[in-house]
């Protein structure tokens, strides 16, 4: 029992112990000040290939799971079942000819396919991977998501502007538009959780929901829902993906790139998805608590099983016009976070915190919430049901011109 | 109040587009989203067909008429083998009459499943859906490969029958896909139908009143969609369509969203019409025999039908030689396609690309 | 109603125009073009052919034939079939699109492809072939694709 034990615990802790005695290794060489540097230099380059590592597969993840729902095989020619797809596609980007549109406006055309990945690598900072596993432990963790997070958008319509093309600058509106909107949202509803914690750093929150002994998608289920399609219409993925609606403005705001810039685009989009789902993790399902497996599996497989829900949304779901979306943040999300944070704040008022009687308060709260939406919804949704009427003539028995 | 001074922009949803059903231009004026106006622009597939139809004799047209509308190949081929067969008062055997009736229908099934298909393509679904359909389109196909040896462009029609019998397999297996077709199209209803963003994007999208249907000459599901119960199969009945027992799906209000109701409810329509032509199949020869040179008597002739995507005519004029003189499709997409302008105005960008899918369009078929 | 009807009705409701009709297994009525509009206009108001399926362009040796195959949706009645001719050198056939906007396209498909000229029509373009092509390719006298090239 107790070699099983520790061998969980050594295997749990096996990154922090590396960086460790790598850090005590360079400590035989370099003074204090260089081995802070190069451990945070280290710690900077392991998360970028990371981040672009883990695209590799993520990419091939995605494109079979989308083949097996529609009853086909995903990408299956390049190396075991498929996984050097991703590196295929990369080379055939890397060789393709740049192509920089004659009216363009070089250097911000220029600018804008490299800024997006940069608040995208930011975010990855502050994610706890594992007990003791966090690149920074900023103790306004949370704002500082979403004030990276929103240097995207301005990317975004940097992109879609400087293309001097109708249908791009059609594409940086929407997308603008639509990021903008869907902040609103995302940060409200992730404020009960802030409430519940007290705290804005993502470890503080990881270690709240141990002390509460259950992840907070149980005491805010409405709020991990509505963080949730906020975060995915944030990071531009369908059902809300028209600033790329294929087929309709073919490509939206990144119509002009091609070959590595176009690269960096898609890469970008991917480890935002992966982030979302990373923080959704955090936030709202315990991040790397769990039993039994080491920590930073546990993380990966929460954050992949988010992942998954967001394939499985691409598949199948048909996409919202410009306008649904905008009503859709507006009327609909934006009145029911603040509903969310208003009974959250209320109860946790009034309830003990940490105790089985505040998470059983805050729990049926919810619960009264979401059926009184429901109950207010249902009258829509009955009366919408549309039929054709058959209607079964005889042929017409006389005949025609003579 | 002053009104803001806006100014509308012209964009070109030009003929390379990956949702325009074929090579299709079209020059939209923009107000913001808002559409004012709508200008098709066709002709980027127009290959001469008439003419070209004229050059080749009466025998050699039957194939040609396959490269009209190449997603349902067949009906093409049956309006035009009856237009000639009234003209030369040609009777086909029956065994002929049930299996051109079965192979129409499964057509029509075919696309319309496709129809739906690339509509939801076009609503963002990536993709799924039209696999779905897709899939089934694959086996239909297979069918008529095994009978006429060729998967899209069968040339299995003669003028005076069809030009091979059916094969040993077909029979179990057309029986066997007959079954499995409903429960298939009640899975896609499942997932479509009552989708809370496809009723979002489709209702009250690109409303045709039935009156304007009617002006614009509009057939098929289009008009039906709006609510006119009007198909040639029932009004004009040709061939042994007044043996069957079928109905008319007609929608209510006429927009996208009936027009898919009302494709998905004649698919299944198709599947009753095959169901009693197994049922009922004669015995028999499968074509009268034919000749070598095909000399109809003179005259003129309009012959139509109910092709899947409304109604196709043939307007034949024959002076007495081997090759027609007039050879004038009248074809359904193309007449249909006049009603864009009039569906797309005050509705978005996004609207537009939703609605072309709802008209079902050919290229092939329009530019001839 | 039979075509012979819908005759003897034009006939009654119009003794000034000249009507010919034709036997056939399509029975027509041949009218003269400056009559055409009048005529189409009761035809669809009063005998509800609300419905125009094809306009069809013929070129015969002796002259151009507009032909049109009218139905009603309403009744699910028969067709009535009209000819129109219009001479050789400057065909000249009056628009009916005023009465059925579904003749738009096919009317211009028909000066398109082959020449003929419909006054009173909103938008006479060309439709089929690009702008700027000279000639008409469905008349008899144009080269077909099979004997020429007629442009590279």
């Amino acid at each position: 029992m107790q070699s099983i034990q520790g061998i969980l615990e050594f295997v749990d802790q096996v990154f922090v112990n590396l960086s460790a005695w790598f850090s005590s290794l360079l400590a035989n060489y370099l003074p204090d000040w260089a081995v802070t540097f190069v451990m945070m230099l280290a710690t900077v380059l392991v998360l970028i290939f990371f981040g672009l590592g883990s695209i590799i597969w993520i990419n091939v993840f995605e494109r079979k799971i989308i083949g097996r729902i529609q009853d086909r095989y995903g990408p299956n020619r390049f190396g075991p079942w498929g996984l050097l797809q991703c590196v295929a596609d990369m080379v055939k980007l890397l060789t393709k000819e740049d192509v920089t549109p004659s009216q363009a406006d070089r250097l911000i055309f220029n600018l804008a396919a490299v800024l997006p990945i940069i608040p995208t690598f930011l975010v990855l900072a502050v994610l706890p991977f594992g007990r003791g596993m966090v690149a920074a432990d900023l103790s306004i963790g949370f704002l500082y998501i979403v004030a990276v997070g929103s240097l995207g958008t301005i990317a975004v319509f940097m992109a879609g502007w400087s293309s001097r093309n109708k249908y791009s600058m059609l594409g940086g509106m929407r997308t603008v538009a639509q990021m903008i909107s869907y902040e609103i949202p995302m940060v409200l509803s992730v404020v009960g959780v802030l409430l519940l914690v007290g705290s804005l750093s993502l470890v503080s929150i990881v270690d709240a929901q141990g002390e509460w002994r259950l992840p907070f998608v149980v005491l805010q289920p409405l709020a991990f829902v509505l963080y949730f399609t906020a975060a995915v219409a944030e990071v531009n993925r369908s059902p809300f993906d028209l600033p790329e609606g294929e087929s309709e403005i073919v490509a939206g705001y990144h119509i002009e790139y091609s070959g590595i810039k176009f690269a960096m685009f898609l890469l970008a989009e991917y480890i935002n998805a992966f982030s979302i789902c990373a923080i959704a993790t955090t936030l709202f399902l315990g991040g790397w608590r769990g039993p039994i497996l080491p920590s930073w599996a546990w993380f990966f497989l929460k954050t992949y099983f988010l992942y998954f829900v967001l394939i499985w949304l691409r598949a199948t779901l048909p996409r919202l016009r410009v306008d649904q979306l905008m009503n859709f943040a507006w009327k609909t999300l934006v009145p029911l976070a603040l509903a969310n944070l208003m009974v959250t704040a209320l109860v946790a008022k009034l309830v003990p915190p940490h105790s089985l009687v505040g998470a059983a308060a805050l729990l049926g709260v919810n619960v009264l919430l979401i059926l009184g939406i429901a109950v207010a919804k249902y009258p829509r949704w009955k009366r919408e049901k549309r039929e054709v009427v058959l209607v079964s003539k005889s042929a017409a028995p006389e005949a025609r011109s003579s | 109040m002053t009104r803001l001074k806006t100014e509308t922009v012209t964009i070109n949803m030009g003929p390379h587009h990956p949702s325009t059903h074929g090579v299709f231009r079209l020059i939209l004026t923009l107000d913001g989203e808002t559409i004012v106006d709508v200008e098709p622009v066709v002709g980027y597939l127009h290959r001469n067909h008439e003419k070209i139809g004229e050059k080749n004799n009466w025998i050699q047209n039957t194939p040609f008429t396959d490269r009209l509308d190449y997603i349902s190949p067949l009906n093409a081929e049956f309006a035009y083998v009856l237009a000639v067969e009234k003209l030369a008062e040609i009777e086909p055997p029956e065994r002929a009459n049930y299996i051109r009736i079965i192979m129409v229908e499964l057509n029509r099934l075919v696309n319309h499943l496709i129809a739906t298909g690339f509509l939801l393509n076009e609503l963002g679904c990536f993709f799924t859906p039209m696999f779905y359909c897709l899939r089934w389109r694959e086996m239909v196909v297979d069918l008529i490969e095994m009978t006429a040896g060729s998967r899209m462009m069968p040339n299995y029609f003669w003028i005076g029958g069809v030009s091979a019998d059916l094969p040993e397999g077909f029979l179990p297996e057309c029986k066997e896909l007959v079954s499995a077709l409903p429960g298939f199209l009640d899975e896609l209803e499942r997932l479509l139908t009552e989708n809370e963003i496809l009723q979002m994007r489709c209702k009250n999208v690109g409303i045709l009143p039935p009156e304007v249907a009617t002006a614009f000459g509009c057939t098929g599901p289009l008009l039906r969609g709006s609510g006119v119960a009007y198909d040639v199969r029932k009004a004009e009945p040709y061939s042994i369509y007044d043996r069957f027992d079928f109905d008319i799906p007609v929608g209510t209000v006429g927009d996208v969203y009936d027009r898919y109701l009302v494709r998905i409810a004649e698919a299944r329509q198709s599947i009753r019409i095959v169901e009693q032509a197994l049922r009922d199949l004669p015995g028999g020869e499968t074509a009268t025999p034919k000749k070598a040179k095909f000399r109809p008597p003179e005259g003129d002739i309009y012959h139509r039908t109910e092709a899947p995507k409304g109604e196709l005519g043939f307007y034949l004029v024959s002076d007495g030689s081997e090759h027609p003189y007039r050879y004038k499709i009248r074809v359904p997409s193309f007449v249909n396609l006049q009603s864009l302008p009039y569906m797309c105005r005050g509705h978005k960008i996004a609207d537009v690309v939703v609605v072309i899918g709802s008209i079902d369009i050919t290229m092939g078929e329009v530019d001839r | 109603m039979t075509s012979q009807e819908t005759f003897e009705r034009l006939a009654a409701r119009f003794p000034g125009f000249e009507l010919a009709y034709v036997e056939g297994k399509d029975p027509s009525v041949v009218v003269k073009a400056e009559n055409l509009v009048e005529l189409a206009q009761h035809l669809r108001d009063e005998q509800e052919y609300d419905y125009c399926s094809s306009i069809t362009a013929v070129d015969y040796p002796d002259r151009f034939e507009v032909v049109y195959h009218l139905y009603s949706m309403k009744n699910e009645d028969g067709p009535a079939i009209l000819k129109v001719h219009a001479d050789r050198e400057n065909p000249q056939v009056p628009s009916v699109t005023s009465i059925w906007t579904g003749a738009d396209w096919q009317e211009r498909e028909a000066w398109d492809l082959m020449g003929i000229r419909f006054p009173g029509h909103p938008n006479l373009k060309r439709i089929l072939m690009w702008e700027g092509y000279e000639g008409h390719p469905l008349r008899k006298d144009f080269p077909a694709p099979q004997d020429e090239y007629t442009f590279s």
